[in-house]
């Protein structure tokens, strides 16, 4: 072991951060306590900054800070236990097995149970979405509280609450610790995996004046999602998730102009959009559709790479997209999604026949932005500009953020314009 | 004589780079890159997707067997590669099967690849 390669500490901070859902995984295992694995790992990340830079780094940062962790955190343990009633036989029993277990080197796969519950315990049923999110942003990224507080425009001391009721939940929840069975694992997946699909929505749905904070909630996605693929190769919905992440990533630095506009998929600069990324999306997508065992991320995953496919906007494949959309329809009946399916059929069938297809949505959809900024399109497309003039009015109502809002202002200033 | 350098790294740690970063450690590749490259030493370069898009055939088994995920076990040794052109990575798995046919033994792992540079190189 030689002297740390990089001069500066970046290096350190990469391999704990690359760790920490590893380690603190395998703590909780043996800690049975949130706060208690968070402690020692803390502790164990304090002892690398005092070691690694002096001793080089180990060669395996997760298992060595599992290993100090657990030291470290076992004195946390006993103070505990003078307050506190001594634990039931059985988890101690089980401290002693995970121990034996942990002085070899240690590689992904001994971790994949660990990691897998320590993410199905932050997207628990009995937590709302926010909470699940803030949680798995602390606890398994990382983020601190003033990371996430920013992301999500609350004051640190709102979000510090969140999370400790949401820890208070999760402890009340009892979640088992042996190796799920097959259908439970598959429930867990399913739900894990939602919960990385919503961290990254939260960033990808940021306005312009929460997107600096909240660029790093779809990185963050995107490793949990590749790591979770990598731990379960073989499962088609997590290359699909994988995929579909990555390729709606690719796009990032296309999606807004310099004053923060919002540019529409067929008016980006598509030089812009990441060959690299898009590539591995491409390969997962490819990969999972071999299993033949559809589900709704490959499906999603598959419109986003006909996307990515067209080298220009004119060369996308609409009539392919339209039909996806519909298996996706079938898969998840939901307005939202036949509203997709309108914007195909408008390129494939015309403005009129996707006019039709959104109105039976009207009652359902009446609250959401969308619906009216397409509906005001349509209509504009089809030169009625006086309705257009209303559904763009009352999209701009509903608007999300301010670059929507930007968005549709622009085509009410056309219409005037027009007049 | 020609040499072949293999690069290991840890997913986990190359994953959590930022872009900055990332492109901060290509930018110094580069310069020795571009060194060898003046030299005539340097052959093809090619950057591999994550491990997480590759395919394992296993010949040993008749039909191959086809595995997600990259080659894993440490029995066997690394003892050669090819680069092939493919519209798909069915494609691929049937190359690779045909060069299964001549050698029955151990596996292919195949990976796609992120970004290649045909190099120029002659061994003597």
């Amino acid at each position: 072991m030689g002297k740390c390669p990089v001069a500066d500490l970046t290096w350190i901070d990469v391999a704990l951060t690359a760790a920490r859902p590893r380690a603190v995984a395998a703590l909780l295992r043996f800690f049975r306590n949130l706060d208690a694995a968070e402690e020692a790992f803390q502790e164990a990340c304090l002892r690398a900054l005092k070691t690694w830079p002096e001793k080089g780094p180990p060669r395996d940062p997760a298992a060595w800070l599992i290993f100090v962790g657990r030291n470290t955190g076992r004195d946390v343990a006993r103070r505990q236990r003078k307050q506190q009633p001594l634990p039931a036989e059985e988890s101690i029993s089980n401290l002693e097995d995970a121990e034996a277990s942990l002085a070899e080197r240690l590689d992904d796969q001994h971790y994949r149970y660990d990691i897998l519950r320590l993410l199905f315990i932050c997207c628990h049923p009995d937590l709302p979405a926010t909470q699940q999110i803030a949680l798995a942003l602390r606890i398994v990224s990382g983020l601190s509280v003033q990371q996430i507080a920013r992301a999500f425009l609350v004051n640190e001391t709102t979000l510090e609450q969140r999370i400790t009721r949401a820890k208070r939940t999760i402890a009340e929840a009892h979640v088992p610790f042996e190796a799920p069975g097959p259908e439970e694992r598959a429930a867990r997946l399913t739900a894990v995996a939602a919960m990385v699909y919503l961290v990254f929505n939260e960033g990808y749905s940021a306005s312009d004046a929460t997107a600096t904070a909240r660029a790093p909630l779809c990185e963050e996605a995107i490793r949990l999602a590749r790591l979770l693929l990598r731990l379960f190769p073989g499962e088609p919905e997590m290359m699909g998730l994988t995929a579909l992440l990555v390729l709606q990533h690719a796009r990032s630095a296309a999606r807004f102009d310099a004053e923060g506009a919002i540019v529409l998929l067929e008016d980006q600069d598509r030089s812009t959009w990441n060959g690299e990324l898009i590539a591995e999306g491409l390969a997962l997508i490819d990969k999972a559709m071999r299993h033949r065992q559809p589900g709704p991320y490959q499906v999603q995953a598959a419109i986003a790479a006909l996307h990515a496919r067209a080298a220009r906007a004119q060369d996308t494949d609409w009539a392919e997209i339209e039909l996806l959309y519909a298996t996706l329809e079938q898969m998840r009946p939901s307005p939202v999604i036949t509203l997709n399916r309108a914007v195909a059929v408008s390129k494939t069938r015309g403005a009129q026949a996707a006019l039709e297809m959104i109105e039976p949505l009207a009652p359902r959809l009446f609250g959401y932005f969308h619906f009216h900024g397409l509906k005001g399109a349509l209509l504009m497309q089809l030169g009625r500009a006086e309705e257009a003039r209303e559904a763009f009015t009352q999209a701009i109502a509903l608007a999300n953020t301010t670059a929507e809002a930007a968005h549709i202002r622009m085509h009410l200033d056309r219409l005037a314009r027009d007049r | 004589m020609l040499y072949a350098i293999f690069c290991y790294q840890d997913e986990n740690i190359t994953g959590s780079w930022t872009r900055e970063q990332d492109d901060a450690v290509l930018g110094k590749l580069a310069v020795v890159q571009q060194k060898l490259s003046k030299e005539g030493r340097l052959g093809p370069v090619a950057r591999l997707l994550p491990t997480t898009t590759a395919t394992t055939l296993r010949k040993d088994h008749d039909p191959p067997l086809v595995l997600d995920g990259p080659f894993a076990e440490t029995k066997e040794q690394l003892l050669g590669f090819y680069i092939v052109n493919c519209g798909s990575l069915d494609e691929a798995l049937d190359i690779a099967r045909d060069l299964g046919r001549a050698n029955p033994y151990g596996s292919y792992e195949i990976r796609p690849i992120a970004t290649f540079h045909d190099g120029k190189v002659s061994s003597g």
